[in-house]
């Protein structure tokens, strides 16, 4: 896809695909990241481009910190993170936008409006607005490859970083593309001068300001913003892809000749110049965005202090624009913004669903909802097993607490809700640090945080570090499926890692036995050695760490293709007193019982032969079977 | 090819890990090659992970859409499952809509833990999708693709048989030029079992 000769061929791409081939356009050379929905691809994408140094980085604010050490060498870099991220880079966002950088630093972040892959929705343009520096809001997935390009040379221009903010609905959303030339950029030597020096010091916030109005100067005049429509009493002011919906909607609805639509992608800072001009002779503004109010309070100030007349706002603040959740909750949509337009205008809504259910009919309930779970296979439905089993042989009201990743599923209802807490990276071992320190006043439940293995590179040292320096009571859980899994399998310090020295592999128990905390290590498939070791290390004083260590079932599988199959001669149904064992209570999604026969069985579509229900099966009545449809040994 | 509907709206629907993502890919670069502006929008995140998943894709003759269908503005449903053929059908259907069914259920998690009630009987709700939509064909795609040689391929199966019944509003030769450069990227062993599927589904 890095092929020059493709250009101005159009193509099919995904938001992600299309940033990423806007920064090979640009000529980046140097990119970081921390793997975070929805913005992953992006960087999956430049990593396997020639002539880019690509890393995965630890975290999310060294990955800036390293893309901006390649910006003052004279590099080209871009470094990209979802909106969790950039808060944990947030240090550093708000130091580097006080000095001047070199080369164009682009940081693309993935926002998640709902929440699809998150464990929040924070809309990251509040950032920009604290940390002064231009913000690109693609709404097309061709905007999200112009937009990625031009942000390096505006970076230039400026001096500052420039954040380009994707949406679920850019990133996994596919559009059409025109590919531009990748032209061959000649080779740079990166290099710092012998005089030059990067500091952040309280007097550079005057450059700051400066930059901020250099280019709000420039945008004024941007291409990405633009009015479209009537010169109407009636403005919608929107930016993202709810400027598609709000163009779809007026279309919906038969407004097109009555409302103006104001398109603002180039929007902080704001170009007031430009808002006045088409905006400022309206009577009647309609927001529309996704998240925060963020547009809204922006055109709302610009207004009402240049506008010089009173205008009528719709938008979240007035309660006409909200979705399901209410105002400023939830994606925007094209039901949303249609239903927005028809209570400004006080109209009945259009849009029905047509199918008029029969009453009798199965659609008279409601259909069940499908619970997320682990997948078929996956190691941490074993190691919430055994958690689960070691706190109740313990007997002292013990619990476990989350962390981000697969795992966190572990909080919901198909996992009876057992992890008792969920928020930030590494949120779960810093939070053990406390519960640790309570036992002189009375405090005498066992505690587990769990954590990922790549959470625990990311985010878990330093707790740990806490944790044997002030000697708090925990368990560590690393639940290590050797790869970054929720994401899609990107490699991290503790895995091999395609193009690097398998030597560079750091093993999570050399790093907590280096720190002095006793680490066992254990396979979570292996049930009763699990449940001991945990009861075991549960009982002890001071900080510990248990590792239970299995490949996710999904990439195993891509490795070795396995099926299983139930022997219904031995299953023995309900007589078994095994309660249903494989399918209710280890709850594998791909085992189902049949009740027309009384039996289990495996469903060959969804197993992915992990094998763990034909170790846990009382009866051995589980066994693998080939592909071909021949039976394979138990 | 009747009147064009401007724009012409497919869901794909299923179940976390059935493959929604590749088969939406796939129908995309299809429509693309056709020459239409093309929008697709994804789930991802609960994709592997037993959650109900759809694919909305969007064609044009004129503009460019958002990757969102409004509600009750699907003209066809291609449906992996028959319960989140009806979750899809009660929201995005018309009187109008074509629906592609695997009639093949998979129960969520929960029901199968024995806390989320009862799975509607298929029976009931293929008779619901009947009354409420214009034209309903239902298939065994997980039969079709055992069949073909891996019970892993009912997505292949299901936008086979979407090709099949000519309701795309684009040729056959489109459809078939993107399923090759697809399988032209994966191992010649997935490339014949593929392949297989198409043949069986389109004999139905």
């Amino acid at each position: 896809m890095s092929n020059q000769n493709n250009a101005g061929t159009t193509v099919l791409m995904t938001g992600n695909e299309a940033a990423a081939r806007g920064a090979l356009e640009a000529g980046v050379r140097f990119c970081t990241s921390y793997p975070g929905s929805p913005a992953v691809e992006v960087a999956d994408v430049l990593f396997s481009a020639k002539d880019v140094y690509g890393e995965w980085s630890t975290n999310e604010i060294i990955a800036f910190e390293a893309a901006a050490a390649a910006s003052y060498a004279g590099l080209r870099a871009i470094t990209v993170m979802k909106h969790n991220g950039l808060a944990v880079a947030a240090d550093f966002l708000l130091s580097l936008n006080h000095a001047a950088l070199k080369s164009g630093l682009v940081v693309v972040i993935g926002d998640d409006p709902s929440g699809h892959s998150s464990v929040n929705e924070l809309d990251s343009r509040q950032f920009v607005r604290f940390a002064e520096v231009p913000l690109l809001e693609p709404s097309t997935i061709e905007e999200a490859r112009e937009m990625t390009r031009y942000a390096f040379e505006l970076s230039e221009q400026v001096g500052t970083f420039v954040i380009v903010r994707l949406v679920t609905r850019i990133c996994h959303a596919r559009g059409n593309v025109v590919l531009r030339e990748i032209p061959d950029f000649p080779a740079v030597k990166p290099s710092i001068g012998k005089e030059e020096r990067f500091r952040c010091r309280p007097p550079l916030h005057v450059d700051v300001h400066v930059r901020q109005e250099k280019a709000r100067e420039i945008y004024e005049h941007s291409p990405f913003n633009s009015y479209s429509g009537p010169q109407s009493e009636t403005v919608i002011v929107s930016s993202g892809p709810s400027v598609l919906y709000a163009r779809e909607a007026l279309q919906i609805l038969g407004l097109e000749d009555k409302v103006g639509l104001l398109k603002l992608g180039a929007s902080w800072p704001v170009p007031r110049e430009f808002v006045l001009k088409t905006a400022g002779h309206a009577e009647n503004i309609i927001f529309i965005e996704d998240i925060d109010p963020f547009i809204e309070q922006n055109i709302i100030t610009v207004l009402a202090q240049f506008g010089g007349k009173r205008y009528k706002f719709f938008g979240q603040g007035s309660g006409h624009v909200k979705g399901e959740w209410g105002a400023g909750m939830g994606e925007m949509n094209p039901d949303q913004a249609v239903q927005a337009l028809c209570n400004v205008f006080d109209l009945p809504n259009p849009l029905k669903a047509p199918a008029v259910p029969t009453p009798d009919g199965v659609l008279k309930e409601e259909l069940p909802v499908r619970e997320l779970t682990m997948c078929p296979g996956c190691p941490h439905r074993s190691s919430f097993w055994a958690i689960k089993t070691a706190l109740e042989l313990d007997g002292r009201d013990g619990f476990p607490l989350g962390d981000i990743g697969c795992y966190a599923m572990g909080a919901r209802k198909a996992s009876n809700f057992l992890l008792r807490s969920v928020f930030c990276m590494g949120s779960g071992a810093g939070m053990a640090n406390g519960f640790g320190q309570l036992q002189n006043m009375g405090f005498d439940q066992p505690v587990i945080a769990t954590v990922g293995d790549s959470t625990f590179f990311h985010a878990c040292l330093p707790a740990l570090v806490n944790a044997r320096y002030n000697n708090a009571d925990f368990t560590l859980v690393v639940l290590d499926n050797s790869t970054t899994a929720m994401t899609g399998f990107q490699p991290h310090a503790g895995t091999a890692t395609p193009g690097k020295d398998s030597k560079s592999i750091m093993m999570i128990e050399d790093v907590t036995r280096g720190m002095g905390l006793e680490t066992v290590v254990c396979d979570p498939h292996q049930l009763d050695d699990t449940v001991e070791n945990l009861c075991r290390l549960l009982k002890k004083k001071g900080a510990n760490v248990l590792i239970m260590r299995k490949p996710c079932a999904l990439m195993n599988y891509r490795l070795e293709q396995r099926l299983f199959e139930v022997d219904s001669e031995k299953c023995l149904g309900d007589d078994c007193g095994c309660s249903r064992f494989c399918s209710r209570v280890f709850a594998c999604p791909a085992i189902f019982f049949d009740e027309s026969i009384g039996k289990a069985y495996i469903n060959d579509t969804l197993c992915t032969g992990c094998g763990a229900c034909a170790t846990l099966c009382p009866r051995g009545a589980i066994y693998e079977k080939s592909f071909s449809g021949t039976e394979g040994k138990n | 090819m009747k009147d064009f509907k401007e724009p012409f709206n497919i869901i794909l629907a299923g179940v976390g890990g059935q493959g929604n993502i590749v088969a939406s890919r796939l129908l995309g670069i299809a429509a693309t090659m056709a020459g239409f502006k093309v929008a697709v929008g994804e789930t991802y995140g609960a994709s592997q992970r037993g959650g109900s998943v759809m694919s909305h894709i969007r064609l044009s003759k004129k503009n460019e859409f958002g990757p969102l269908i409004p509600t009750g503005c699907a003209d066809i449903l291609v449906c992996f499952e028959p319960l989140e053929a009806l979750r899809v059908a009660a929201k995005y259907a018309h009187s109008e809509t074509t629906a592609i069914v695997n009639a093949n259920p998979i129960y969520p998690a929960d029901m199968l833990m024995g806390v989320g009630g009862a799975y509607p009987p298929v029976e009931e709700m293929l008779a619901e999708l009947e009354k409420m939509l214009g034209r309903v064909l239902t298939l065994d795609a997980a039969d079709l693709a055992r069949r073909a040689g891996s019970p892993k391929i009912v997505n292949m199966v299901m936008i086979s048989a979407l090709a099949a019944t000519g309701y795309l509003p684009f040729a056959r030769s489109f459809f078939d030029e993107a399923l090759e450069e697809f399988l032209s990227k994966v191992p010649a062993e997935s490339r014949e079992v593929n392949r297989r599927a198409m043949e069986l589904t389109i004999k139905l």
